[in-house]
């Protein structure tokens, strides 16, 4: 790999990465079983100057920010590198996002340029909003002939011949505003430098290496801070090839496992899950002596990889297990949310090594990560190289928040000191996570000090981000709470979030009401919808500027109400 | 081949939904959450999605189930396709 040491930006390392392994294959783009894009070091080197040029012609300047609003596709890497190629800050948000959560962040993050999907750039040109847009230039890829594009440029097009000039970056300089969460409400929008990308990426490739030839199946979205890393930065930089699947349909993720032989592949909770459940289900479907010989073989193979992961053995033990992976899968990462101990272990006893870590965007990637020395499904590993993790205010039990140092953290939430002074307190990021630290060093998270949940598919969701949507309900006052944050708990997973509800005076809950809530919580993205309400029967308390004191309420809501009172919307 | 009405793609939706997932079809009705009703998460919205793909002969992106969480709209993004 390249020796990150020597580099000051990430343009900087990844525009030698094309000059050092020419030849090598470093993306497959494909769509269900067809492959639609094969590019080599080289190939893509092709495919990107033409647009760093036009970039350039049209007065591209060191700092200007561009967002990319795409799914997993050959041009998002294209396009990124040409901005960072260019000097430019890259702003990737969300594509499962609404269409005015996009304008809210673009408006936010102050973009210049855009780069879009055809049909999420429909969507955006469809809400009234879209007059205010303030981004100047728009490439819009793969849009159909003849379609009204609305000023923007077409992607396939915006291409000027000519050998672009390399704008030089310094490590202190912003790379990457990246939106751990907020819309509706206060956005948080991450701004890590070059520093925080190269030290993260040089921690995590000393634990988790790639090499030429090895594959990497990039099926979380590119937006999102693990991909981002270790599904573009981490491959580019050691030679290796990201292979994009178009598609998250679970036959054709298993497909692509074999056609490509895969060797890394990382994934949110929610997809190891679904790999599990099709897992299962083969084994029941066997006949009961191969079944029993099945369930002995693990068993043999749980008992020599105790210690350490042996993939040779394994996939000798279990030769049909990892076939249907391709046969040439090295370990499956596994972060972005709470994990079920079982749910790894199972994968582990089939020879498949698990790195299960805990990260959070404002972190750049990851803070601790297991490194299978033994492997352990109980934890979220060790910090990684470089990275201090502190436990503050212990309890009895040695738990407390979960506090993290590094030069990878983010420098501060754009345009938010105020925010940034609450969560950065003398170089040390204060997580809101609650763990504690074993005896061997590893990290188990216990719960959650802050008001927010994280889904099983690694989405953020902080309560205030929807509130806006039940606004106007025919009743006093609500307020929406993290479940885990009113009645704490020491565990993580199926994490709800609770809509508390204040009626008039004489009012009674009806099903007018009841519908009303209903639908407005329909309109919300699946994963940001509320799982129940609660009757609270008392004034919210507020301060002077009639904001709810959120922290009171939820201790009043704590002390009075329990869990069980929930109605399940 | 003539295209069938929306209620004749909608009622097929429901009855597959219905035989996919092993619930009875009675308890579907069409603007059901189906996330919640079927108790899916979206992975498994989008092998539903492909047993769709088979029965009514076309190709849906995955994006066309973005934002879709009640079976009258998928049946709607289904029939735009036929």
């Amino acid at each position: 790999m390249l020796d990150l040491r020597q580099y000051a930006s990430l343009g900087a390392a990844l525009k030698d990465a094309l000059e050092r392994w020419p030849n090598e294959t470093c993306l497959i783009e494909a769509d269900r079983d067809r492959e639609k894009v094969r590019l080599t070091y080289s190939d893509f080197k092709e495919m990107a100057q033409p647009l760093c040029r036009a970039l350039e012609d049209a007065d591209f300047k060191a700092g200007d920010r561009s967002a990319i609003i795409m799914t997993n596709q050959s041009k998002w890497l294209i396009s990124a590198y040409a901005i960072l190629f260019c000097g430019g800050v890259l702003v990737p948000l969300d594509y499962k996002l609404t269409a005015l959560e996009h304008l809210e962040l673009l408006a936010h993050s102050k973009a210049r340029f855009l780069v879009v999907e055809y049909y999420l750039w429909r969507a955006i040109t469809q809400l009234p909003e879209f007059a205010q847009l303030g981004v100047e230039i728009v490439l819009v890829t793969e849009a159909p002939a003849g379609a009204d594009l609305h000023g923007a440029y077409r992607w396939e097009e915006f291409r000027r011949k000519g050998d672009p000039k390399f704008v030089v970056r310094q490590r202190e300089d912003t790379a990457c505003i990246v939106y751990s969460s907020g819309t509706g409400g206060r956005p948080k929008g991450c701004v890590l430098t070059h520093d925080s990308y190269l030290e993260q990426c040089a921690s995590l490739t000393a634990w988790y290496p790639f090499w030429p030839g090895v594959r990497y199946l990039s099926i979380l979205p590119t937006n999102h801070a693990i991909d981002f890393m270790v599904g573009f930065i981490g491959p580019f930089v050691c030679g290796a090839c990201v292979v994009h699947l178009r598609t998250l349909r679970p036959e054709f993720v298993r497909d692509a496992f074999v056609r490509y032989r895969i060797s890394y592949v990382s994934l949110v909770p929610m997809v190891l899950k679904n790999l599990e459940r099709g897992l299962r289900a083969k084994f029941d479907e066997l006949q009961p002596p191969k079944r029993w010989a099945l369930n002995r073989l693990i068993g043999l193979n749980r008992m020599m990889t105790r210690r350490r992961p042996r993939l040779r053995l394994s996939r000798r033990l279990l030769p049909e297990v990892h076939k249907a992976f391709g046969g040439a899968l090295r370990a499956l990462i596994v972060g972005g949310a709470f994990t079920d101990p079982a749910t790894l272990q199972f994968f582990y006893d089939l020879g498949i090594p698990v790195a299960c870590g805990y990260g959070l965007t404002e972190a750049c990637t990851a803070v601790t990560l297991n490194d299978l020395k033994p492997f352990r499904a109980d934890t979220v590993g060790k910090p990684l190289p470089g990275t201090e993790v502190r436990v503050l205010n212990p309890d009895g039990e040695g738990v407390g928040e979960v506090a993290v140092r590094s030069r990878a953290l983010m420098s501060h939430y754009l345009d938010d000191p105020e925010m940034t002074a609450q969560t950065i307190i003398d170089g040390w990021l204060l997580t809101g996570d609650q763990g504690r630290f074993d005896g061997d060093g590893h990290l188990q998270l216990c719960g959650r000090k802050k008001n927010m949940i994280v889904t099983a598919g690694g989405k953020n969701v902080y309560p205030e981000d929807i509130e806006l949507v039940f606004d106007g309900l025919g009743l006093k006052e609500f307020c929406v709470f993290a479940a885990n944050f009113l009645w704490p708990q020491r565990t993580l997973g199926d994490e709800k979030l609770v809509l508390v509800l204040r009626l008039d005076e004489g009012q009674q809950i009806d099903d007018r009401l009841r519908e009303e809530i209903g639908s407005r919580n329909r309109r919300l993205a699946d994963f940001k919808r509320v799982a129940g309400y609660l009757l609270w029967e008392k004034d919210f308390p507020r301060t002077a500027t009639l904001k709810i004191k959120r922290g009171e309420l939820a201790a009043q809501i704590a002390e009075s109400a329990t869990r069980a009172q929930m109605v399940q919307i | 081949m003539a295209v069938p009405t929306i209620d004749h793609t909608l009622d097929e939706i429901l009855n597959l939904a219905a035989l996919h997932f092993k619930v009875p079809r009675e308890k579907l009705t069409p603007d059901d959450d189906f996330f919640k009703t079927l108790g899916i998460d979206s992975l498994q919205a989008l092998d539903l999605l492909t047993r769709l793909e088979h029965h009514f002969q076309i190709e849906l992106p995955d994006y066309e189930l973005q934002g879709v969480s009640d079976f009258r709209t998928l049946a709607n993004r289904i029939q735009a396709r036929l």
